[in-house]
């Protein structure tokens, strides 16, 4: 792991680990007695084990290799691996909680394992385990590719991809010990968050000096996506946390804002975390990913523009689809279904772009899974963001808010966009990483395929007709004048689709887990081969970064 | 006809793309230009919220959470009852209908953070307080299905069992005043106090609590249990207050048509 770093490297690298030690007994020590002292413990073992790695690789001698003509690649390939654990972890949470709303007594009398504390292990899990893991190694190859330059640094990165898997450590640990800040996808506190600006903050250095480096006169969109997300999340997470610990000694803190305030600040980071997390980073890999896969250029760069510009400036607006009807004044209500209404257009064009660019190479979408994996991404994506747009309006969200309608949505874009886009570039990207010929296993990848698609259809259409449902139970009235339906009435209804939901989602995990079996034998068994031109150049004849538009 | 109409936007897309051609060179202008335009929306929208006057409507006998309902709160925050249950209800029919008056702004004032939700796997709770019962919160917590055979809610007997730890909640005031609740130096210094007497009516800090937090406060064994302070307490404490800070809500205020 550490073996391509120079000694004056390994050096700072121990230096980081020995500070991360002192900090996680300082906090273990304070903290005693809360659950902020044990994740004093998680952060000292974890820089405990980082420093294993570190003193093993301080005796070696020093690499040889010429760092000029190499990409650096060791962390991108661990990022690639640690996703796909938290793919097994996050995706099987959701089975878990899935099948605790069908069968409530599936938790085992503990208090750890009540709904209310895995389901955030759920979403952070999928969010920013397996998604933030997967961005940020694909993010390392691909500015690296698109730039024609080594990574800028070496310790660095691993400082990222550790560090930020130290936070996710401590985020999912921390729900089910109950620390919980309850803003939906912002809840670890205020230590976590704190520790997350500073990975961050390192993180955008790094890929402003790595594109600082590069031997290509344009920046390519991908990387503008990536930029974006590295961006505007640093700001949508540092306003949302701002938050006073009732202690220094312990978890608890109490949010900056209160009531209809933390409301729109709130849904402005959620919605937004959706744009720039579950979004614009995925974005980067389908724009760098599927040309190269269909090895066919982008169809056009203006949509790309437009669109981009378009997705960045119009987003930021809809966060307050989310407070349809409530107690947020009406005229920020009305501007958010507006721009949640024109952002369709550039959500199209994204879309149309990804899938103009595979005509003409439709029979490789036929034969090969991972640009099948790729383009039913796309399509999921044009899928969800037009039914987004169409709940945002505020009579249909009378009827959606608050019900399954919502989670079917959520996870047509989460399975359907993030995870098969994901998983599509895991695909392409592992053999050249490693260094091999394929795949071990095409039929698996076919397999897996295949799952995912039945898995994230039934789980939608499930969710679809029980969030209806529910909406119009919820509404419907008798002739005198009464509701029709208690609450409890509805809860029957949802109990078969609630079932079905668990299958669709077991489905879709076991895709997963075929996925994390097929690389990890392509990296033990798979026969090898180099491949050619992957390495920093800067004549352009040699390789163009991805096939050249226009 | 169409295209005149089309002619100056698509003068400025191709303005567009060649700046952006241009520009797409320098890094740092691509970051400036992504951190203005992602900028601009959220600015315009939550500043105002903050500086218009009539976004909180004025409600004068809006009360604060006692500590006892404040260590309630976070048990609810802690346990992630928000990822199911609602506290908002919204301008509709049915849910006024169903759930009572619709929630105000003001409601939630001194809720760091708000927990209006956004699912309601089960029902709203915005106007909870005083329907049901103590022991029926509590034999419902204790297991849900026992009181409603077809609920999915999780069971938390365990909270009957665990001792209400109340050192830290003058601390936890004290921050929720520095945020901007007005907790006055007297209910900061005895809210350890203040917490166990509110759901110990037979000791003399239950006398402290009503002072100090007005006749109203509820002030009984929450639990069913009279020789401890458990967490049950809290949580049951915060529930039968849920809508009950200020009566603003049931004045009669008309749905606006829509
Ligand atoms: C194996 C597949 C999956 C299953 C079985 C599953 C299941 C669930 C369940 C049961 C919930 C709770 C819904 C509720 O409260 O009613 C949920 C919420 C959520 N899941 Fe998943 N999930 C899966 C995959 C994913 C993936 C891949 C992502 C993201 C990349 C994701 C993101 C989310 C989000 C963001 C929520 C919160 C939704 C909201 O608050 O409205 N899930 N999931
Ligand atoms: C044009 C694009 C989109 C628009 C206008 C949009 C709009 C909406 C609306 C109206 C809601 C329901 C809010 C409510 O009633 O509570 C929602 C929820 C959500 N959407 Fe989208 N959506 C879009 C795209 C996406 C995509 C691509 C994803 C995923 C990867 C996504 C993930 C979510 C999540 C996670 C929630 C649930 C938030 C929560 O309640 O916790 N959305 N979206």
């Amino acid at each position: 792991m550490m073996e391509r770093l120079t000694g004056a490297e390994r050096q700072i690298a121990l230096m980081i680990c020995v500070v991360m030690a002192i900090v996680g007994l300082v906090m273990a020590a304070a903290g005693h007695g809360d659950p902020m002292g044990s994740h004093g413990a998680i952060v000292l073992i974890a820089a405990g084990i980082t420093t294993l790695f570190v003193l093993r690789a301080i005796g070696e001698p020093e690499p040889a290799e010429d760092r000029t003509v190499n990409y650096y690649d060791d962390p991108t390939k661990a990022g690639l691996v640690i996703a796909l654990f938290w793919a097994v972890v996050g995706m099987g949470m959701g089975v878990w909680v899935a099948a605790q709303l069908a069968w409530p007594d599936l938790r085992f009398d503990a208090a750890w394992s009540s709904f209310g504390r895995i389901r955030p292990v759920h979403t952070s899990g999928v969010i920013f385990g397996f998604g933030g893991n997967a961005l940020i190694a694909t993010s390392y190859h691909v500015m690296q590719r698109t730039s024609r330059a080594r990574l800028a640094g070496h310790v660095s990165p691993w400082f990222v991809l550790l560090g930020f898997n130290l936070f996710c450590i401590v985020a999912a640990s921390g729900y089910l010990m109950g620390v919980t800040q309850s803003k939906e996808y912002a809840e670890p506190e205020w230590y976590a968050d704190i520790w997350l600006v500073i990975v961050w903050v390192t993180y955008f250095v790094l890929y402003i000096r790595t594109l600082a480096r590069r031997n290509e006169p344009h920046i390519y969109v991908a990387n503008w996506y990536y930029l974006a997300f590295i961006l505007v999340m640093a700001m949508l997470h540092i306003v949302n946390n701002l938050a006073v610990p009732a202690s220094f000694t312990a978890a608890k803190s109490y949010s900056a804002f209160s009531g209809v305030q933390d409301a729109m600040t709130q849904w402005w980071y959620g919605h937004n975390a959706v744009a720039f997390f579950l979004t614009a980073g995925f974005l980067g890999m389908l724009y760098y990913f599927l040309p190269k896969r269909a090895e066919r250029p982008i169809y056009s760069y203006r949509l790309s523009i437009l669109s981009f510009w378009g997705i960045v400036f119009f987003y930021i607006w809809v966060g307050s689809h989310h407070l349809h009807y409530t107690a947020l004044p009406q005229w920020v209500q009305t501007l958010g279904m507006t721009f949640s209404v024109m952002l369709l257009v550039p959500s199209w064009a994204s879309a149309g772009n990804a899938l103009m660019t595979l005509n003409g190479a439709w029979h490789k979408v036929r034969d090969d899974a991972t640009l099948r994996f790729m383009m039913v991404a796309a399509v999921f994506y044009g899928l969800s963001t037009f039914e987004g747009s169409f709940m945002a309006v505020r009579a249909v969200n009378s009827l959606s808010h608050y019900t399954d309608w919502t989670v079917g949505h959520v996870h047509a874009g989460a399975m359907g966009w993030v995870a098969l886009i994901t998983f599509g570039s895991i695909y392409s990207v592992v053999p050249l990483l490693w260094k091999r010929e394929t795949m071990y296993s095409w039929k698996l990848v076919e397999w897996h395929f295949w799952l995912a698609l039945a898995g994230t259809v039934i789980y939608v259409f499930a969710m679809w007709n029980s969030g209806i449902i529910q909406g119009l139970m919820w509404r419907t009235y008798t002739d005198s004048g009464t509701l029709a339906y208690s609450f409890t009435d509805t809860l029957v209804a949802m109990h078969p689709y609630y079932v079905a939901r668990a299958c669709g989602g077991a489905l879709f995990l076991t895709g997963a887990i075929l996925a994390a079996y097929n690389v990890y034998m392509t990296i033990r068994h798979a026969p090898e081969k180099r491949p050619e031109r992957d390495y920093p150049t800067s004549s352009k004849a040699a390789e163009p970064a991805v096939p050249a538009a226009e | 006809m169409f295209r005149k109409i089309l002619s100056p936007f698509a003068r400025f897309f191709e303005f567009h793309a060649r700046t952006h051609y241009r520009t797409e060179r320098h890094s740092m202008a691509l970051t400036l230009g992504i951190i203005v335009a992602a900028g601009v929306g959220g600015f315009v929208e939550i500043a105002p919220l903050f500086t218009i006057d009539d976004t909180v409507e004025a409600a004068p006998d809006m009360r604060l959470y006692t500590p006892l309902e404040q260590a309630g709160r976070d048990i609810y925050i802690r346990e992630g009852c928000y990822a199911c249950h609602s506290q908002m209800i919204r301008t509709l029919q049915d849910e006024v209908d169903r759930y009572g008056p619709y929630s105000l702004a003001v409601e939630s004032q001194y809720d760091h953070p708000m927990l209006w939700g956004s699912k309601r796997t089960g029902p709203d709770l915005a106007r909870l307080g005083n329907k049901y019962s103590d022991d029926w919160h509590v034999r419902h917590l204790v297991d849900p299905r026992a009181v409603v055979p077809e609920s999915v809610m999780p069971q938390y007997a365990f909270l009957l069992d665990e001792t209400l730890e109340t050192e830290s909640l003058p601390d936890r005031l004290a921050a929720l005043r520095a945020v901007g609740v007005p907790y006055s130096d007297a209910q900061i210094a005895n809210a350890d106090a203040d917490a166990r007497g509110q759901a110990r009516p037979e000791t003399d800090a239950a006398g402290g609590a009503s002072a100090r937090y007005g006749e109203a406060t509820n002030i009984r064994h929450f639990d069913g249990q009279e020789d401890r302070v458990t967490e049950m307490d809290a949580l049951v404490a915060y529930l039968q207050i849920l809508g009950g800070l200020t009566d603003a809500a049931f004045e009669n205020r008309p749905l606006e048509e829509d």
